[in-house]
């Protein structure tokens, strides 16, 4: 494609793994685009787990960042070493929360959770665009009478600190990791994550052995939303404007996290810790190529095509990951069936062993 | 259709090759159906990109450096300084960073075109692009590469940019910032605003559209109810009230920039209530205008020259040209000064321009009215209603 | 108020509803067709966004209307035998998979509009066609007769899609590979291939959805769709996985679509109450579905899950 418009690909490619490994400053650009890739991905890999399908990272970042947002507002004189805590634990809350709707409403009503997680996206993006235009308004746009949609210049004390001189990298990226493997050890080294992944290999299955299927939904849902609101917390708080700020759209605030984070989940198998050099991977390649249109003047929409051929090409090949996949999945579920024979009406706390496999 | 399923209890290599070679060759087959696609009309079937790596996630954020391409798809090569004229400007090397497509017919597009003319017109050296910004941060990271890539002036086209540069301005005391529409310079001195009194023509457009209405109505499709829209819609309103007490002016903000299918649906909605005449601000009145069309209903543009759209029913366009302003900006880069200012583009400067659609066969009396009014906005003696 | 409840402005609404939920209509009948086989297809807005490029550029091109809305169903139904393949052959997950769909369609279509087009050229508009007689029936004649031809195929569709899954052999197949795969495949019936067909067919569908959105505006724009696909999945689910739910759904979607467009219109909403309109339909939809509490149960059983013989 590229030959065709003109241009040599190898100074393509090159220019675009330049771009974003090149040098500090690109491989800060990268982190930082990698972060909320990761964070969401981390959460669709908790979600995914138990065979709950959340499509509504968008939302949650929105959430996130909204409830992180009036936090900041609301407490900006707090020492820095309280409030960047505190402003990620209202990303993790207002998240959580927006996760935990579609949550309820799977594991109680029986509403199914790909409505209910579209149709809260559309809802946070209204609400966003309400607040931003009114009650959260910049005092200063009101004065000027220009009414830009954003907030004010939040507290300094929140600004993330930048880690790495020189360029833009902050602190959200320990953030993003630390969850990472938070999620990992949630997941594969503690009951919950375990009954978790359960109730995603089998409901019937593990509803049998005794787990509470639909607190697991609720928690699977509640959690994803969480990482994706802590997301949104980040992309706040690390922004150049340190505003809240769009443009009538959740993309131009998430610059569509929502929905590349599933994909960076995808190409680390479901896994939080493959996830880590996947979201890295994937924001490489959105920094890069921006830089290699720059470089060899090619349109941009070509590198978006690309994008599109590369999530094919990615998907057709996790088919191999997949069967591994089920094929531990099947093992574990038999597993599962006999320890519950085995320990039939017992606390199934004990009954570890057999889940232990990690991919 | 294969006969064999590899069984979950088969622990082999076989299996996992056999499904390995048929992913790379599925994908080598995409990769040629795609880059067949992609080059169309050349025949060419170009490498494919089996193990393609490059990709840009963020649907729509683009980046192109192009020097002087007004449709914006094809780049050419390297800068060229056209034009005999050199000027205090002429060796000025300017960045832009565009909300949305520079080909939109609308906000962006206004952009883009002035920056054509100046290059072409040799007074500035050349300029670079970046479309499609609208996730704020990508656009942010633009401004600040552009800046440290030693641009001598960096505008940042888009009210929601205003934020990001207050933090990126001080850091690059050298280098010369614009943005807008907006008056605020943050008490900066490299960095200068612009605007657009897009209140001027819409008044004069009001007037107008209150003439020729017959006995409808007029609908106004806006995106968002913030900055140059809202001055265009305001003014529009106050322009037709004042030339007819008597006529009903609808206003439907969608909430959005971009949702077309929502602006035409808002549209219709207008000519269905009776309105005779529409008119909107920003890209997305596309599809009002679509509806105009097709419709038969009058339609007034605005940000650019719409006309080529429906060609029978457009009756005047108010197009912004930047010219005026970016000239004054190179100007004073030349001189040293790199900002603190605010500059306007209206009636009076050449910055708007009403460009009257010669194939809609406008009654004389409107047309001398119109002339009337914008002689009166220019010297000052009708009030747009506008906060000034 | 007074004004919206007038006879003239209802029947307009109405009509304007009518005509907004025919891509979802289109759609979501596709994504049920494919849901009742096991498959969950998550890119179909991203189908729909290359079914409108290219129908708007077949119209654009050769002007004929009829032509870009075949092309349009063509170009999905080749993007259902791609998602057919990477979810039959290769087991990706559907989910997953789906959502790649959905940024690939998404990025591809707006790379040919550029490439090919650039400036929103207009193109001519799905003109009305009255059917004669209902066309005049009072109120109801405009409400329901006075539309352009996809939005009799979309509704004539709902009827059709119903009778082809309950009333014969194929539909019973779609059902049992839907519900328990394993019965159905031991009895003698490919399940791959009857997957296949729903899967290009749905595609088809969410194809054609958006050719006729684009040929309705008479335009296309990057991102034309804005989410639409996404919501019309969500209606399968409000609809229960049956034809004349997901009519149910796209019908009242559109309606308050419309109602809250033609309340601002008239000037009842504005200002700041008026963005927390626009999230009424989603709202409604919600609290619509958590309130009738219809539980799961009417889920196709085997929905998403990949089909593995000797599973």
């Amino acid at each position: 494609m590229i030959l065709t418009l003109g241009a040599s690909p190898i100074d393509g490619f090159s220019a675009l793994v330049d771009g974003a490994f090149g040098g500090r400053k690109e491989l800060a650009d990268t982190a930082i685009k990698a972060m909320p890739l990761l964070l969401v991905g981390t959460g669709i890999c908790i979600s995914f787990r138990a065979r709950v399908i959340n499509i509504g990272g968008e939302g949650q970042i929105v959430a996130g960042a909204l409830v992180s947002t009036v936090t900041a507002l609301a407490v900006p004189d707090l020492p820095a070493v309280v409030l960047i805590p505190a402003v990620l634990l209202a990303g993790v809350v207002g998240g959580g929360i927006w996760g935990a709707i579609p949550g309820a409403l799977k594991a109680y009503l029986g509403v199914n959770e790909i409505l209910s997680t579209i149709m809260l996206n559309i809802v946070a993006v209204q609400v966003m665009n309400y607040l931003l235009r009114d009650p959260l308004i910049d005092p200063a746009e009101i004065e000027r009478g220009t009414r830009i949609p954003q907030t004010e210049r939040l507290s300094p004390n929140a600004d993330f600190p930048i880690l790495l001189g020189g360029t833009r990298l902050h602190l959200g990226v320990v953030v993003a990791v630390v969850a990472a493997v938070a999620a990992w050890v949630f997941l594969w080294r503690s009951t919950t994550g375990y009954r978790l992944r359960a109730v995603g290999a089998g409901r019937d299955a593990a509803r049998y052995a005794g787990i509470p299927v639909e607190r697991m939904t609720l928690l699977a849902l509640t959690a994803s939303g969480s990482m994706c609101g802590l997301a949104g917390a980040v992309l706040v708080f690390g922004s150049e404007s340190h505003r809240l700020v769009t443009d009538g759209s959740s993309t131009g605030f998430t610059g569509s996290a929502g929905f590349n984070g599933i994909v960076a989940a995808l190409f680390g198998a479901l896994h939080p810790l493959l996830t880590i050099p996947a979201a890295v991977l994937f924001g490489g390649l959105l920094v890069g190529a921006n830089a290699m249109q720059r470089a060899i003047q090619i349109p941009a929409s070509l590198a978006i095509a690309m994008n599109g051929l590369v999530v094919v090409f990615v998907v057709a090949s996790v088919s191999i990951r997949q069967r591994l996949r089920i094929r531990l999945d099947d093992q574990a579920m038999l597993r599962l069936r006999s320890a519950s024979h085995r320990r039939r009406g017992d606390a199934l706390g004990a009954t570890r062993t057999g889940m232990e496999t990690e991919p | 259709m294969s006969t064999t399923h590899a069984r979950p209890d088969r622990h082999g290599a076989q299996p996992a090759r056999r499904w390995r070679r048929r992913a790379v060759a599925a994908v080598i087959a995409l990769g040629l159906v795609g880059a067949a696609c992609g080059s169309d009309d050349d025949g060419d079937t170009a490498s494919s990109d089996a193990d393609s790596t490059a990709a840009s996630g963020t649907t729509g954020a683009t980046d192109t450096t192009t020097a002087g391409g007004t449709s914006g798809s094809t780049a050419t090569g390297a800068s060229t300084s056209e034009g005999t004229t050199g000027g205090a400007g002429g060796d000025i090397r300017v960045a832009v960073v565009l909300p949305s497509a520079a080909n939109d017919l609308a906000f962006s597009q206004s952009m883009a075109d002035s920056l054509t003319r100046m290059q072409e017109n040799g007074l500035i050296a050349e300029f670079a692009m970046s479309e499609n910004m609208f996730v704020v941060e990508d656009a942010a990271a633009a401004i600040r590469d552009y800046a440290s890539q030693g641009y001598d002036l960096v505008l940042a086209h888009g009210s929601q940019y205003g934020a990001s540069l207050e933090e990126i301005a001080p850091d690059f005391p050298e280098v010369a910032f614009a943005w807008g529409t907006a008056a605020d310079t943050f008490g900066l001195d490299n960095v200068s605003g612009y605007t657009a009194a897009s209140d001027e023509g819409g008044y004069v457009m009001g007037v107008m559209a209150a003439m020729l209405r017959g006995e409808g109505s007029l609908g106004v499709v806006g995106p968002i109810e913030v900055g140059d829209a809202k001055l265009y819609v305001d003014a529009f309103n106050a322009g037709a009230t004042a030339q007819d007490p008597e006529v009903e002016v609808g206003v439907n903000y969608i909430e959005s920039f971009s949702d077309t299918a929502l602006a035409a649906e808002a549209a219709t909605s207008f000519v269905e209530g009776g309105a005779t005449v529409l008119t909107g601000s920003a890209q997305m009145t596309v599809g009002a205008v679509g509806v105009a069309k097709d419709r038969d209903v009058l339609w007034f543009g605005t940000n650019s020259n719409q006309t080529q759209l429906a060609p029978d029913v457009v009756v005047v366009n108010q197009v912004y040209k930047w010219d005026v302003v970016l000239a004054d900006l190179v100007a004073g880069i030349a001189d040293g000064q790199l900002g603190g200012e605010t500059y306007e583009i209206n009636l009076d400067n050449g910055g708007e321009v009403m460009e009257f659609n010669d194939a809609y066969d406008l009654p004389d009396d409107v047309r001398q009215k119109a002339d009337e009014t914008i002689a009166g906005i220019v010297d000052g003696t009708i009030d747009t209603g506008a906060g000034g | 108020m007074s004004d919206f409840f007038t006879a003239s402005v209802l029947v307009a609404t109405v009509a304007s509803g009518v005509r907004l939920s025919t891509p979802y209509l289109l759609a979501a009948l596709g994504e049920t067709f494919a849901q009742r086989s096991g498959v969950l297809n998550l890119g179909v807005d991203g189908v729909m966004l290359l079914g409108a490029f290219f129908g708007y550029w077949t119209v654009l091109t050769h002007d004929n209307l009829v032509a870009g809305l075949l092309v349009g169903a063509a170009v999905g139904a080749v993007m259902g035998l791609v998602y057919a393949i990477v979810t039959l052959l290769f087991h990706a997950e559907q989910g997953i998979s789906g959502i790649g769909i959905y940024l690939f369609g998404l990025g591809f279509s707006e790379l040919m509009y550029r490439q090919q087009v650039g400036t929103p050229l207009p193109i001519r508009g799905l003109g009305e066609v009255e059917i004669p007689l209902l066309a005049d029936i009072p109120y109801i004649g405009e409400m329901l007769f006075r539309h352009s031809g996809i939005v009799y195929l979309a509704i004539v569709l709902v009827p059709l899609m119903a009778w082809v899954i309950n009333r014969t052999q194929f539909g019973l197949n779609v059902r049992s590979v839907g519900e328990t795969p394993d019965a159905a495949d031991s009895l003698g019936v490919s399940v791959r291939r009857t997957r296949a067909v729903t899967i290009v067919v749905a595609n088809a569908l969410a194809g054609l959805g958006g050719a006729a959105l684009a040929l309705e505006l008479g335009t296309f724009q990057q991102n034309l769709t804005n989410g639409l696909g996404f919501i019309a999945i969500a209606l399968v689910y409000f609809g229960a996985w049956r034809p004349t739910g997901v009519l149910v759904g796209s019908l009242l979607f559109g309606l308050v679509t419309a109602v809250v467009n033609q309340w601002k219109t008239l000037g009842i909403l504005s200002g700041s109450t008026a963005s927390l309109a626009t999230m009424a339909p989603a709202l409604l939809t919600v609290l619509a579905l958590a309130v009738i509490a219809r539980r799961n149960s009417a889920q196709p059983a085997a929905l998403t899950l990949p089909f593995q013989r000797g599973r």
